[in-house]
């Protein structure tokens, strides 16, 4: 069944802009993409919006809607109120390009700092021999489809600019702890992720978590557990006694 | 030179696909200067839509698995019409490059043994494709993109190319825009490889997305390549056929893979009535068979649902015809009473996710209804098989934008395997050739050069002037046609007359159309301004899709028989005279022309292969 | 959990508490001792004021009588130090009373941020040790339980609701300190290799099941020693009797 929806669409670009309203016909069962489609095919043609697969695996199509960020191909209509209007935004916490787009070069700048995998000296060369229950855990941060919602909800960087230089977010903490976990990588990367990469500025607030459209504990599995593991190497009087003896554990 | 950003480089990728990103590799890794563009943002490319898995003759599971059998079974699923050697190569080194991704720190799902996982999948003798749960695309774009960073490969990101250079019959560079700022770009070597993928964004139900929109096929017809096997598309039995919004989205195989089977609305197992003779020594004709085969592969085989994909479309397609089809018009897809929800969550996680956020369906507690959907084109740009070059010098192509591998039709999980292998051959074939022709960026790259040493093609300044003026017409019109519209159109048309049952008349009308289209493409107007404008994209975009629609439509009209992704209702069997040609689609003054090609001769070593060995 | 309502039941445990703790009276009923007196490290306790009588209360005098106020005192801070630290409370805190962020996506008041990197928040990582302790408590109040089963007389046999409550309230407390991040590491987490411990990894599994619960598991213990500690102080000021089933 077709009905007409309100949108307000933040338009403008880098030197400013304003929530603009629109009516567009919508069908049941349709996702707050598909209404954007159809507002740029009828009457916005011009109106800048990223996306690609439109089925929540690439993780192009990240804005906020009525302040929340979200996915715009899995916001389904159908869990709106029909008669409000919906209000869709470009992510707070990167600059904006035009419209919904946003610069969000940050996170791969964040990406190009992460050290490589390291295979072990143990198995240097693939094919590795690694147990399915070794693998697990970096299984669920590698499902990541980099949608940089986590980054764009995170407090530390959403309210505060001067954090971004020091700061790689949720989407990279998992990353150092995929590797960190990966049972066939010899790198340590503790000190790093806690002394430059921020680690120290999550307070754990889960955020991150609640907006992850991929459902992966990130504070759970994969901040808190590193936080323990720096705990380790940083703050574990027993353990920095054994080193000042030199006796590394 | 003109006054637009100017980059020089060895060897330039199109793509940022699993081709684009293992080309880039091994093009870095041979020593040139190499840069790679791609429509979007890196890591988002439809490589990560690609869900089964890496088709790899490991062995892992079944010892008896090997190249010889993986090449057989890729011929016998493209119906003898791939390229020999490419389905050889292919089988060769698909497990090389799978354990390279393990190198560079890919987690695949592992055995018992904590060797890579192998899993069933359509038209494969053996359980073959290493995946990762259904999402083994995103783990491979991942690999590859987290390989490309760590070298310092240069990408250009929402950077698109509308034109290749040339200097005389050589490659020259490719030019292009900004889509943040709409502002040309240029960028100057010898060498270039097409990894732009397919097609699909001309059909109205496709698993493609926006990017697929046949940028590398026009490409190379516009430098003067040709493309080969363009009918072929292929449509993937199971796409999403209910909400409207998720229409074509694809359902992984391994659901059939993983024990699904396929129903119709009076709770028939259909399959079972359309094994066709080419298959039948092969697939079981019962359903207790067919279900032992899960378990017992040696002595059983295989269930019908896991037939080759064009076999499994058909199948899907005659059966909503004749009135048997689901309430939004599939059929249905039942792995919920056959596997456990645990078995399902495990080893379908995404698809679980996919249906449950996007249709509110349960797939561990009811079926979903699936129908076929614009997946993939076996047809691309004709390419030397060892080297990916196409016919002209300094052009190569890699991927699903290169034609000839999948013959007829392509086997599922042979997709990711086509990427790695021609991707990496394409990046130290194109860095070679770079190296021997001196390229304008080689600043000494010390590579000894191959081939004859020369002067660096340059791009002709009144070609640049040329590509700027045709980029920008669309802002020169006022009061022309929308573009989005026109696209709709294109869509409409080929989904009903160029869609999975073809007939001659329907295809002379969907030619009458697409020449209209191109004449009113020529009128398009667009709003706004060059900085991140979609529509302007999307016009720019729609005269790929045309000349490449044009070139599908063409090339389906001459093939005058059915074979895999081609099934023509007016001349519906094989035909042995077509059985050894290949159509192969040209530009020649402006025009799109077709002629027939006789198939390369198959060595008796590998023609022996062929025989089926039960 | 609404930061609004976990602000609240926050503060009205640590005003309870603040006041029991102070309160040095009412905290022993043969058998049963509050959670917040145990141990007793002082020899005050030896004559601790229960209604209008005195009782001596079970203690090791390591304080002598020069420690005149509530013994309560010298022991809290571990408990309070191990919930001070948890990372559920940590994140439940921040958002009710630090604002940092108020609610996810909504703007935070403050000027500049330096999350956990420095002195005192710094401390946080100290979390492990307080678990550890946590876990010394843990075995002192099932203790306590334990001799719950002895009567008035210290005969063997004996139980009423207040055995119950002391029961559930240190059932909650391991069940609480299981559940912590630290102790999932400690137990397994920081393996690299799960596959060659597969003991230490079906504690992890255990372990990381309690974990997702670690919120509910938090409110429940915290409300529950406070009611433990009510129940007990109103039995011993005479205001009710103990049931006893047998």
């Amino acid at each position: 069944m077709t009905y007409d929806l309100k949108l307000r669409v933040w338009r403008g670009d880098a030197s400013g802009g304003a929530l603009r309203d629109y009516t567009v016909p919508v069908d049941d069962g349709e996702v707050v993409l598909d209404a954007v489609h159809h507002l740029q095919a009828r009457e916005a043609g011009d109106m800048a919006v990223r996306w690609n697969c439109k089925a929540g695996k690439c993780g192009s199509c990240s804005a906020e809607i009525n302040g929340r960020p979200r996915l715009m191909c899995l916001a389904r209509l159908s869990t709106f109120e029909r008669d409000e209007p919906i209000t869709i935004t470009p992510l707070r916490t990167f600059p904006v390009v035009k419209d919904l787009v946003t610069d969000v070069g940050f996170n791969y700048r964040k990406a190009a700092e992460v050290p490589a995998f390291s295979p072990s000296a143990a198995q240097p060369q693939a094919p590795f021999k690694m147990a399915q229950i070794d693998v697990e855990r970096s299984q669920e941060f590698r499902k990541c489809i980099e949608c940089f919602l986590c980054q764009d909800t995170c407090h530390v960087i959403r309210d505060h600019e001067d954090n971004k230089a020091a700061f790689s977010g949720p989407r990279f903490f998992i990353r150092y702890a995929e590797l960190e976990m990966h049972p066939n990588d010899d790198g340590d990367r503790r000190q790093l992720v806690q002394q430059e990469r921020g680690l120290g500025l999550c307070n754990i607030t889960k955020c991150c978590s609640e907006v992850c459209p991929e459902h992966i504990k990130i504070t759970d599995n994969g901040i808190i557990p590193m936080k323990e593991r720096v705990a380790d190497v940083r703050y574990d009087p027993v353990r920095f006694f054994r080193r000042r003896q030199g006796n590394p554990s | 030179m003109t006054d637009h950003e100017h980059h020089a480089y060895d060897v330039v990728v199109i793509g940022a696909g699993g081709a684009g990103l293992r080309a880039a590799i091994a093009a870095h890794e041979a020593g040139a200067r190499t840069a790679v563009i791609c429509k979007s943002l890196l890591g988002k490319a439809h490589t990560v839509m690609a869900e089964g898995g890496i088709a790899a003759a490991m062995g892992n599971l079944y010892s008896e698995d090997n190249w010889k059998v993986h090449f057989r079974d890729t011929m016998r699923g493209g119906k003898l019409l791939n390229h020999w050697r490419m389905a050889e190569i292919h089988a060769q080194e698909a497990p090389e490059r799978v354990w390279e991704l393990e190198q560079w720190g890919a987690l695949f799902d592992r055995t018992a043994e904590g060797l890579i996982s192998q899993r069933d999948f359509g038209g494969h003798r053996y359980a073959r494709l290493a995946h990762v749960g259904d999402r083994t695309g995103l783990e491979m774009i991942r690999t590859l993109q987290q390989r490309t960073v760590s070298l310092g490969i240069d990408v250009f990101m929402e950077c698109t190319v509308t034109d290749l250079l040339k200097d005389g019959d050589r490659i020259a560079g490719a030019f292009g825009y900004w889509r943040e700022s709409g502002r040309f770009v240029v960028f100057e070597a010898p060498a270039v490889i097409l990894a732009t993928g397919g097609i699909g964004k001309s059909w109205q139900v496709t698993s493609n997305s926006w990017e697929y929109t046949g940028d590398g096929h026009a490409l190379a017809l516009r430098a003067g390549a040709t493309l080969v096997n363009m009918e072929f598309v292929q449509f993937h039995p199971t796409g999403m056929v209910w909400p409207p919004s998720v229409r074509g989205i694809l359902v992984t195989e391994s659901v059939r893979g993983d024990g699904g089977v396929l129903r119709n609305s009076e709770g028939k197992r259909f399959m079972f009535d359309y094994i066709p003779e080419f298959f039948k020594a092969e697939t079981a004709d019962t359903e207790a068979e067919a279900d032992r085969w899960y378990e017992d592969k040696r002595n059983n085989r295989r269930p019908p649902e896991l037939l080759p994909r064009d076999e499994v479309a058909r199948a899907i397609n005659s059966e909503i015809k004749a009135g048997r089809g689901s309430p939004h018009g599939g059929v249905f897809l039942d792995i919920a009473s056959r596997r456990s929800a645990e078995y399902i969550q495990k080893r379908l996680p995404s698809m679980y996710h996919q249906f449950m956020e996007l249709a509110e369906v349960d797939i561990t507690a009811d079926p979903m209804e699936v129908g076929p959907t614009c997946h993939y084109v076996m047809g691309g740009v004709e390419v030397d098989p060892d080297t990916g070059s196409s016919l002209v010098e300094g052009l190569f192509a890699a991927g699903e934008v290169a034609g000839g591998m999948h013959g007829s039709n392509r086997l599922g999980g042979n997709s990711l395997g086509d990427l790695l292998v021609f991707g990496k051959r394409a990046g130290e074939h194109a860095a070679a050739l770079a190296a021997g022709s001196a390229g304008a960026g080689s600043a000494g790259a010390g590579s000894a050069g191959a081939g004859s040493a020369g002067t660096a093609p340059k791009p002709q300044e009144e070609d640049l002037a040329a590509a700027g003026r045709r980029a920008l017409a669309p802002f020169e019109t006022e009061g022309g046609e929308n573009p989005y519209s026109l696209h709709q159109t294109l869509q409409a048309t080929m989904q009903d007359l160029v869609g999975i049952i073809r007939t001659e008349a329907e295809m002379q009308k969907a030619l009458d159309t697409i020449g209209e289209l191109a004449q009113r493409i020529e009128h398009l107007s667009v709003e706004g301004h060059r900085q991140y404008n979609p529509g302007w994209h999307l016009a720019i975009d729609l005269r790929n899709m045309l000349l490449v629609s044009e070139a599908v439509a063409r090339a389906a009209l001459e093939r005058k028989e059915s074979r895999g992704g081609h099934t023509r209702d007016d001349y519906p069997t094989t035909d042995d005279w077509w059985a050894k040609r290949n159509v192969i689609v040209a530009l020649e003054g402006g025009a799109v022309t077709i002629r027939q090609q006789p198939l390369p001769v198959m060595p008796p070593e590998l023609a022996k292969l062929l025989e089926v060995s039960q | 959990m609404q930061p609004t309502i976990s602000g609240t039941v926050l503060l009205a445990f640590i005003a309870y508490s603040t006041w029991a703790a102070f309160a040095n009276s009412d905290y022993f009923a043969r058998p049963y001792i509050s959670p917040f007196y145990s141990p007793c490290l002082a020899s005050i306790c030896g004559s601790a004021r229960a209604g209008s009588q005195h009782v001596s209360a079970p203690h090791v005098g390591i304080f002598g009588p020069w420690w005149a106020i509530s013994p309560a005192i010298l022991v809290l801070i571990f408990p309070l130090g191990f919930r001070l630290t948890c990372y559920y409370y940590r994140r439940a805190y921040y958002r009710a009373f630090w604002q940092s962020p108020p609610a996810c996506a909504v703007g935070e008041p403050h000027k500049r941020y330096s999350g956990e990197t420095r002195f005192p928040l710094i401390l946080q990582n100290f979390h492990r040790y307080f678990f550890y302790f946590g876990l010394i408590f843990n075995a002192i109040l099932t203790y306590d339980a334990v001799v719950s089963f002895r009567s008035t007389t210290d005969k063997w046999g004996h139980m009423g609701l207040g055995t119950v409550v002391l029961v559930v309230n240190a059932a909650l407390l391991w069940l609480y300190s299981l559940s912590c991040h630290s102790c999932r590491h400690i137990v397994g987490g920081r393996l690299k290799h799960f596959s060659r411990h597969p003991i230490r990894f079906k504690f992890w599994g255990v372990v990381t099941k309690l974990n997702s619960r670690h919120m509910q598991l938090a409110w429940a213990s915290l409300i529950f020693v406070a009611l433990t500690d009510l129940y007990v102080r109103l039995v011993a000021s005479g205001t009710i009797t103990d049931p006893r089933f047998f």
